[in-house]
């Protein structure tokens, strides 16, 4: 990620950009680990279904998403340029982000927002074509995006690049990378989770934090859309003392008037939960985000369990072909083996084929000693670049939860406020009953 | 001094009696025709309409007496539009408190004080207090209905208690139990005519009710006696009744309304409670396996236990202050129908005796018999208490249901403060950690 003094201009057909052996482009900003941010306006303008036929040629509705971007230093000098956009659909984030995952395992990948809704209370439409949904899931790829491009790392990839830039030729440009080829088999990884010996501690710690963040934050998501329904349903009741109050006013005499604007009143305060709810639904986002970021987190230390098992696994092998190797020059067998029993029973072989039997076990240990130099690289790599991102995540995460919180309260304290204001303005009415 | 109980109150229809006009009097226009009513001396109960014992002699206005009546007529409420507003003393004051429990071989049950405060001349003693139970609450109400049938007699809280579904010795039984019995008793004492009779001032006073009560079932029979025989039908009622009937009617459906949507709401916000509960918990369970974090949630799981608990005061309130009083009203209001249907008989009667007394004359000159008459009477008396009793209780209605709303919009409002205060001192702490954290991080 050298940096260079000259300046690049987006948003242009200047094909200029240069690309670093890593696939990541250079950054041409004077600033040291600036990201795409400072160079790019970004953002998720728009939601427009379309039609169309897919994979398997059937007719589907779905969802797509234009995304703007503008140079930020046009937007600096106060130029109003148009901005460039093109549409995405949510498939194509999905895509993305599998790339960057692969790519980019020793970093905490941004989760994107919910594929379908969940933890819905009863009154909000798990529909994914409700237009609230849609436009909450909007927010929440334009802030995907944001976070991509602000992250010290990612923000340099071309793929990332391409994405926000290249309508057509994107998809062929990440299977291009060949990043599928490149993802660990499932297996792979859980076979390595179980088996391997010594992982390091902390990474084992940040694991074990990754399952109670998920855990924690998914019960919060849940008994929070149980309260939601429930206070729903405890302002709507008050709505029939608007009906009420206003049948009795037809009775009465003096108390008419001051039953009938607190009838008024008291439907005001039923109709206000439904605002009240649906801004808390931001909240409630906010929690989603790190319930997924959860995900990525453990991700992170499960591909460190995979690198170090792959070297206990490289080590290991390297250890029994130099055994292997001295029982063979020494004759002296210590461990069992086929050969060995074979050999007692059957006598010893040849010294020609002991010989050519010797000369590829060099072999092996030679291609091992190189594996177990390259695995400890990788592991060593993975475990140092890790633990910084996770660092940076760790303080985002607190910056963010502590924010999310005060909004929340925030939000707490203005419900409180509305409340105060109507009940007041209904003992206003009963006073004068 | 007069000795003949004189018809003081606006019931007779008769000429008003004069002799005992208070100086002060003037002021009030009663609705129904009647003296202005004299002070304390001159009340008495309908003659005629009882068992026709003469009460006590009623003797001069006492000077303090008077002087509260000076008083009162300075700050008369223009609003209340009572016809007894210038003859009301307020000097009889009473309160029910101190339930007890008394346990005997026989039965267990509770007793609460009933503590009286009056200058009233019929009263021998200035101060008293005793000891009563539901069932003498009850002997009250009895005597009341059966003495001034022409009057509404306010409700008592219900009588029969299922077992096992409600504990009727739970203090928070005993206490809207004893609110709602407190209420009666204030209501019979501010009513111009309930309050001087005389199974009130024994209930006030004596010391032992029990012997009383028995003598009062002895007699009780032969009263309701009385009251079924006639069996007239009424053929018109009239306008006035009729817009009474019907208001009542409505104003019982819309009080049911009410009291379901009350009780709808109260059952809402416990089921609301619980997960509030458990949503406070998961914030505490988080905080646990944070660091930085664990302050401001805990935080948080803190201001919400303090709403959970903000919450529970106010359903409390709402089920020990606000149901009660509208099931009162539920119970006032088929009173006040029962003392109409009772109006209505008395119309019947009469209107009955009548048509027949005039169908006899016609026939062979027998002259209309004072019975008749007194029908007229009874009918003219009832329809002035009835029409003087309906305006009384249309003000305290008022009353009552302003202070039972204003209360619960209060109860709101006391509710969402405290919930506001907890969230914003959140806030503070909250804030403050995070400009102290940007402060460190830039030294």
């Amino acid at each position: 990620m050298a940096d260079d003094g000259r300046e690049e201009s987006l948003g242009t057909d200047d094909d200029s950009d240069q690309t670093g052996a890593d696939g990541s482009l250079n950054n041409t900003m004077v600033e040291e680990g600036s990201t795409l941010m400072r160079r790019m306006e970004i953002c998720v303008a728009e939601a427009e279904k379309r039609s169309g036929k897919n994979a398997v040629s059937m007719q589907e509705t779905y969802t797509v998403y234009l995304i703007e971007t503008r140079p930020m230093d046009a937007v600096a000098e106060g130029r109003n340029p148009a901005p460039d956009c093109l549409w995405r659909r949510y498939s194509e984030f999905e895509l993305l982000r599998n790339y960057l995952i692969v790519t980019y395992p020793y970093i905490v990948v941004p989760p994107l927002p919910e594929k379908r809704a969940e933890f819905v209370w009863h009154k909000l439409s798990a529909d994914n074509m409700d237009p609230d949904f849609v436009e909450r899931r909007r927010v929440g790829l334009e802030n995907f995006l944001l976070r991509v491009a602000s992250h010290p790392v990612l923000s340099n990839d071309k793929i990332l690049y391409y994405f926000l830039t290249e309508e057509h030729g994107w998809k062929e440009a990440v299977y291009e990378t060949g990043f599928q080829a490149k993802a660990d088999s499932r297996l792979r990884a859980l076979s390595a989770t179980f088996r391997v010996r010594n992982p390091d501690k902390c990474f084992m710690e940040m694991k074990h934090y990754s399952d109670e963040l998920q855990s924690h934050t998914s019960q919060l998501l849940r008994t929070r859309a149980r309260v939601a329904d429930r206070l729903y349903g405890v302002y709507k009741v008050h709505g029939n003392y608007g009906r009420v109050f206003s049948e009795w006013s037809a009775i009465e005499k003096e108390m008419g008037d001051g039953l009938q604007s607190a009838g008024h009143h008291m439907d005001a305060y039923a109709a206000s939960i439904d605002d009240i709810l649906e801004e808390e639904e931001h909240y409630a986002d906010q929690l989603k985000e790190y319930l997924f970021y959860a995900e990525a987190l453990r991700a992170v230390c499960r591909k460190h369990e995979l690198t170090q098992f792959e070297l206990e696994m490289a080590s290991q092998d390297l250890i029994s072909k130099k055994q292997q190797r001295e029982e063979l020059a020494t004759g002296i067998v210590r461990t069992f083996s086929l050969k060995g029993m074979t050999n007692k029973l059957f006598g010893q072989e040849a010294p020609e084929q002991r010989e050519a039997r010797l000369k590829l076990l060099e072999d092996l240990i030679a291609e091992g000693e190189e594996t177990v130099k390259e695995k400890t690289i990788e592991r060593a790599e993975h475990v140092e670049k890790a633990w910084v991102d996770i660092q940076r995540f760790k303080e985002q995460k607190d910056k963010d939860l502590r924010e999310a919180l005060i909004n929340y309260a925030v939000m707490q304290i203005s419900m409180c406020k509305k409340g105060i204001q109507v009940w007041s303005n209904a003992k206003e009415c009963f006073l004068k009953m | 001094m007069s000795i003949s109980a004189p018809r003081g109150l606006a019931s007779s229809g008769q000429k008003p009696i004069t002799e005992i006009l208070h100086p002060l009097s003037a002021a009030e226009e009663p609705l129904s025709p009647g003296p202005d009513v004299t002070v304390s001396g001159g009340r008495d109960k309908e003659v005629g309409l009882t068992n026709g014992t003469p009460v006590e002699t009623p003797s001069p206005a006492s000077a303090s007496v008077l002087f509260n009546k000076l008083h009162l007529d300075d700050d008369l409420d223009p609003d209340t539009r009572d016809p007894y507003a210038d003859t009301e003393t307020h000097d009889l004051f009473v309160t029910v408190d101190d339930p007890k429990k008394h346990v005997s071989t026989m039965e267990t049950y509770i007793t609460y004080r009933v503590s009286t405060k009056t200058t009233r001349i019929e009263f021998d003693l200035p101060e008293y207090s005793v000891r009563r139970r539901y069932q003498d609450f009850d002997w009250l109400r009895t005597k009341l209905e059966d003495s001034q049938p022409t009057h509404l007699i306010p409700p008592l809280p219900e009588k029969f208690v299922m077992k096992g579904v409600v504990d009727r010795f739970s203090e928070e039984f005993v206490e809207t139990r004893m609110k709602a019995l407190d209420k009666f008793l204030k209501r019979v004492a501010d009513h111009p005519v309930l309050s001087f009779n005389p199974h009130l001032n024994a209930f006030l006073s004596a010391k032992d009710l029990n012997k009383r009560q028995g003598l009062a079932l002895l007699t009780k029979v032969g009263e309701s006696v009385k009251s079924v025989a006639g069996g007239y039908k009424l053929r018109v009622r009239p306008p006035e009744f009729c817009a009474l009937g019907e208001y009542l009617d409505t104003f019982n459906q819309k009080l049911g309304t009410i009291d379901r949507i009350a009780q709808r709401i109260l059952k809402e916000q416990s089921e609301y409670l619980t997960e509030l509960r458990e949503y406070g918990t998961v914030y505490a369970s988080w905080a646990g396996s944070e660091e930085e974090l664990q302050r401001p949630l805990e935080g948080v799981a803190g201001c919400v236990t303090t709403c959970c608990g903000a919450l529970e005061d106010m359903s409390e309130n709402m089920s020990q202050d606000f149901l009660p009083v509208l099931r009162e009203y539920i119970l006032y209001i088929e009173s006040m129908k029962n003392v109409l249907r009772k109006r209505d008989q008395s119309q019947a009667e009469y209107e009955g005796r009548l048509e027949a007394a005039v169908l006899r004359k016609q026939e062979d000159r027998t002259p209309i018999p004072a019975e008749v008459e007194k029908c007229q009477d009874k009918m003219e008396c009832f329809n002035a208490d009835l029409k003087a009793d309906w305006e009384r209780w249309q003000s305290n209605k008022r009353q009552d249901f302003k202070q039972l709303l204003t209360g619960m919009a209060d109860k709101n409002v006391t509710y969402y403060e405290k919930c506001q205060a907890a969230w914003e001192s959140l806030i503070t702490v909250l804030q403050d950690k995070q400009t102290e954290d940007k402060t460190s991080e830039t030294n």
